[in-house]
């Protein structure tokens, strides 16, 4: 059971855990959903240890739900995210983060004659290769790889 | 096609393609026939980086149409100088007219121009990335000279890495079951982006150092420049630079259908002797530009259908 292990990160009564973000990649994700935003208690977790990743992250939302499609932006940079919805203390429903066909904004094409890195053009991709994470810009046509995600 | 921008060779079905292939025919074989056709409409050509050209073609396709011109050949005599937004220059100017023509050095920058235009664009080139009238006076001129897109073989010829016509053509061609051969210097080479799309499709695609043996089998060759900036070497060019010039004794025992086309400016990549042969078709290929584009502009102002 996991309440023999101690928790390192409290626990919340209502709200959302994203586990599993590789740790540098945390901030990002952070970032992405636009926490710094909500006014709602969060607890974030930085360089726990993880079997799987090395150094993960955590973050637990209190009282917050973001929908499928905001959560399914972090997967650009936590594609391993484990997401559980906690009711009264108790994981309710347990989601894994999908990469969605087109990913708007969030990072920059890494063509510098791209019009998005000229104008005020919000990026918007299309997902060619959901296994690698691979971009095709829609202004562009050039492809972004994930070792090249630069957040806008 | 009716108020459907044209910015990328993928925008279009084959159906459109074939359209206005066809209406390109039309207006070949009757090109004195429609010279009301645009009466009362007005084009904007808006050149942000040079191309007389590609510019005088589009505007010799808007004036045998009876249309009237509006627009800059270069920037600096515009307010983009003034470091007006492009998204602003097009708004204002779909004010004035009722098709934008656009060229601009960004990448990526007609596309955005057609999601914040109220009228039409055409893209006449955005930097590196696309040029698709081009390709389609490209396939016009193929199909033209050999009365089929199916089953061809074509040679293409010099600058196969940056060259953005090379890659329109044989993304647009290999709908069409051809043999490529590709002919460059070692670095200048077809992109392996194009050669996963050859093999997806299963289309079979030779490389060579050397022209002269496969322009025998070829039913269309596609000369391209190799241009001396494209080597951070001079003497690398030097080595290279005469390997990729065809010249009149090279179309000896080459097949009777064979046409030569190239996109132009041609600078020395085809010596002058070629142009008098019957087989030389780059001249009538420009032509062939002003036909495609007046059909392009006639199915886009949904003028015909």
């Amino acid at each position: 059971m996991e309440t023999k292990k101690e928790l390192v990160v409290s626990a919340i009564k209502d709200g959302t855990v994203i586990d599993h973000i590789p740790a540098n990649s945390l901030f990002k994700v952070i970032s992405i959903l636009e926490l710094n935003k909500i006014e709602t208690p969060i607890t974030i977790g930085s360089n726990l240890e993880s079997k799987k990743l090395g150094k993960k992250g955590i973050i637990k939302i209190s009282n917050k739900f973001p929908n499928d499609s905001d959560l399914n932006k972090i997967s650009l940079f936590a594609p391993e995210a484990k997401i559980n919805i906690i009711r009264n203390y108790e994981v309710v429903e347990k989601k894994i983060v999908q990469l969605p066909d087109t990913i708007e904004g969030i990072v920059k094409c890494m063509n510098p004659k791209c019009i998005t890195n000229f104008e005020q053009v919000k990026t918007r991709f299309v997902v060619i290769d959901k296994k690698n994470v691979t971009l095709k810009c829609c202004y562009c046509e050039k492809i972004t790889n994930q070792e090249n995600f630069e957040m806008r | 096609m009716k108020n459907k921008s044209l910015i990328s060779i993928h925008d279009y079905s084959k159906e459109d393609y074939f359209k206005i292939l066809e209406w390109s025919d039309i207006f070949r074989k009757n090109p004195n026939e429609y010279e009301n056709l645009l009466l009362g409409k007005v084009i904007a050509t808006l050149f942000f980086e040079p191309s007389t050209r590609t510019r005088l073609s589009f505007e010799s396709a808007v004036q045998r149409m009876g249309g009237r011109i509006i627009g800059f050949s270069d920037p600096g005599s515009s307010s983009v100088q003034k470091g007006e937004s492009l998204k602003d220059t097009i708004l204002t100017v779909a004010q004035y007219a009722d098709l934008i023509v656009m060229r601009h050095p960004i990448e990526g920058s007609a596309r955005w121009a057609s999601e914040v235009s109220p009228i039409p664009i055409i893209n006449a080139g955005d930097g590196a990335n696309q040029h698709p009238t081009q390709c389609l006076l490209d396939l016009y001129t193929i199909k033209e000279t050999q009365k089929t897109l199916e089953n061809l073989t074509i040679t293409f010829i010099g600058d196969l890495k940056y060259g953005r016509t090379v890659h329109s053509l044989i993304q647009a061609m290999s709908n069409f079951n051809p043999t490529f051969h590709l002919v460059s210097p070692d670095t200048l080479k077809l992109p392996n982006e194009y050669k996963l799309l050859l093999n997806e499709r299963n289309i079979q695609y030779y490389e060579h150092k050397d022209m002269s043996e496969v322009i025998k089998q070829s039913d269309i060759v596609y000369v391209t420049r190799v241009q001396r900036e494209r080597f951070s070497d001079p003497i690398e060019y030097e080595k290279v630079k005469n390997a990729y010039v065809l010249d009149l004794t090279m179309l000896d025992g080459t097949k009777p259908n064979l046409k030569v086309l190239h996109p132009l400016p041609r600078v020395n990549e085809i010596t002058v002797d070629v142009d008098d042969s019957d087989k030389a078709y780059y001249f009538q290929q420009a032509l062939n530009g002003v036909y495609t584009r007046m059909a392009i502009i006639a199915l886009i102002l949904g003028l015909k259908n």
